[in-house]
């Protein structure tokens, strides 16, 4: 019963999420509102703001400079994480 | 464990690739403002080089020149220099990572002071995915007796 209800409820809650892809702007659609004023803003300005000429650094690194630092320290708990595992008997 | 392996051809030919293969991640490194490249992709092919010498001759030639303290301290030291430039800029009196501030101490222009902000925490990156990924192999190698 138990086992029954949760693939029902794994169904539904599937079923659900896949709708509200529907309302999603399409893949790559050049009307979405990320596209018409945001893109174009870092295409044009970065070059002068940054002075950096790989867009792809530069976001990376500075305007989202928050998101790469956890990226960061993702890697270092990783590490940590397989010392603590590891080194434990010492 | 590693068994140590006597192959000439392995051995000279990783001589020959891993001085360059580390000259190649720093180029990697510096050049990620104009081609691809960064910290992350830099700091692989650095630890690559150092699986190279695992790999060509023994574990017990990486353990001399890593110990397990040092390791560790290399990881934080990364994470640090990341962290640390963001605090750095609010001492400076602007928000957490905005480099632009950075250039009350660098003698150059706000501008200038973002393209080197991010050289600056991208060196970070590559020494805590250096040092990361030569640590999770050093232990798994050896099965956490590094020492």
């Amino acid at each position: 019963m138990r086992k029954i209800s949760g693939i029902l409820l794994t169904l539904i809650v599937g079923v659900l999420l896949v709708y509200g892809t529907f309302d999603l702007p399409k893949f790559a659609d050049p009307k979405q509102p990320a596209s018409i004023y945001l893109s174009p803003k870092y295409i044009e300005e970065i070059i002068n703001e940054t002075a950096v000429p790989n867009m792809v650094t530069a976001i990376l690194a500075d305007y989202r400079g928050y998101d790469t630092m956890f990226e960061t320290a993702v890697i270092f708990t990783a590490g940590l994480a397989v010392m603590m595992l590891l080194r434990r008997d010492k | 464990m590693v068994q140590k392996i006597d192959d000439i051809i392995i051995q000279k030919t990783s001589r020959l690739m891993i001085p360059f293969m580390q000259l190649y991640s720093l180029y990697v490194l510096v050049h990620g403002h104009g081609s691809p490249g960064g910290g992350f992709q830099g700091g692989c092919v650095l630890a690559a080089s150092f699986i190279l010498m695992v790999f060509a001759f023994d574990i017990e030639f990486l353990k001399k020149k890593f110990s397990e303290r040092n390791l560790l301290l290399f990881c934080c030291i990364g994470v640090f220099i990341y962290v640390g430039t963001g605090f750095l800029c609010i001492l400076l009196g602007g928000k957490f990572l905005d480099y632009s501030f950075l250039s009350k101490i660098l003698p150059c222009t706000p501008i200038m002071a973002r393209y080197y902000g991010m050289a600056i925490i991208e060196t970070g990156v590559q020494i805590t995915v250096m040092a990361v990924m030569v640590s999770i192999l050093l232990d798994l190698a050896t099965v956490g007796n590094l020492e």
